[in-house]
């Protein structure tokens, strides 16, 4: 791990990124871009599951946040139960990924970011009745309109960016 | 082929969706996030010399294929997997909805609030474009969204990913029991 940080190309951009997002590219490995369909892959069979489970339904949501259903509850217990139960075997095991390469993990940091930032998107969630990747989902069912809350929510991340200075964290 | 074309269990997509995480990371150190998606299209569209959009995006470009993949998987269960039936809705909330003038449940984005007639209505403009807004804003300020901080966050018992998922719930919460009513009056 040490010697990770050293040998990345640019360690402040690194670490901003590190600290900014939970999507942090941890892989210092490059590859032709075409390597990149096996994500594509997995994002199908995410995409399927989300139909067929009717996670994109925005009834669903509803029903959630009304506690008149326990299948959203289920869904996302479920998931992180065999989340972590991965996770902990791949630390335990020390697994490497299939270039051969030490699998990371970055402690998240608390910030006063995950309450206000937490709610504000808690608000959003129940009016859109999608997470983004339900939105993305949405879009592939037919529902075009929806590209207008994708752009709308690309719009929330970009003045994020730009007035998060001002803002508490 | 009917247990497929039927709705599935939550205990199904639940093991599928967590067996996500291990795929991505096992597949090339990924760590499963969808809302960071956005940052790179800002960092890629838009960066406006604002030091947040300011690094190397073609380095998370698996994340728009992992987004790409998951349209697609939309566009195949559409087709293929039959999935056009009415959704189920709880009586409690149909009754409720039937009060806003809400009664088509045959698609899984109510076609009464989410479409582009609606846009042009206050009802959809404030659902829509002020929902997405939220999200967006939301998941970046929050540090990730229901993938990055729900399920990645707390399947790597990250403390300050429970945070947010319970913020996130909280937010919810207040949203459908006390603001959307009176949104879905409008």
């Amino acid at each position: 791990m040490e010697n990770k940080t050293t040998e990345h190309a640019n360690p402040v951009d690194f670490e901003v990124r590190s600290l900014d997002t939970m999507c942090v590219n941890e892989s210092e490995l490059v590859h032709p871009w075409w390597y990149n369909f096996k994500y594509a892959a997995v994002g199908i069979i995410f995409g399927i599951v989300f139909i067929k489970a009717e996670i994109i339904s925005w009834f669903r949501i509803q029903e959630m946040f009304r506690l008149q259903s326990f299948h959203m509850y289920g869904v996302i217990g479920t998931a992180v139960v065999v989340g972590a139960i991965s996770v902990f075997l791949i630390k335990k095991f020390k697994v490497k990924s299939i270039h051969g390469e030490e699998i990371t993990f970055t402690d998240k940091k608390f910030n006063k970011g995950q309450i206000i930032g937490g709610l504000i998107f808690g608000l959003g969630w129940a009016l859109t009745g999608a997470c983004p990747g339900p939105l993305f989902a949405q879009v592939g069912t037919g529902a075009f309109v929806i590209l207008v809350v994708v752009l709308s929510a690309t719009a929330g991340t970009w003045v994020y960016g730009k007035f998060r200075d001002q803002l508490p964290h | 082929m009917e247990t497929i074309t039927q709705p599935w269990p939550w205990y199904t997509a639940g093991i599928i969706i967590g067996l996500i995480v291990p795929a991505l990371l096992i597949l090339g150190n990924k760590h499963f996030g969808i809302s960071a998606n956005l940052r790179h299209a800002c960092a890629a569209c838009l960066p406006s010399n604002i030091p947040f959009f300011s690094y190397d995006w073609k380095k998370e470009s698996w994340n728009f294929f992992f987004v790409g993949g998951i349209l697609v998987g939309g566009i195949i269960s559409t087709l293929y997997l039959g999935s056009d039936e009415a959704v189920i809705v709880h009586p409690d909330l149909a009754k409720e909805l039937a009060t806003y003038g809400i009664n088509d449940f045959s698609g899984m984005v109510p076609a009464q609030l989410f479409s582009f007639e609606s846009l042009f209505t206050v009802r959809g403009l404030v659902m829509m474009v002020g929902g997405g807004f939220l999200v967006g804003f939301g998941a970046r300020y929050a540090g990730g969204c229901t993938s990055g901080h729900a399920i990645m966050g707390l399947s790597d018992l990250q403390w300050p990913s429970l945070v947010a998922t319970i913020c996130f719930m909280i937010g919810g919460f207040v949203m459908a029991n006390f603001i959307l009513p009176f949104i879905l009056h409008l």
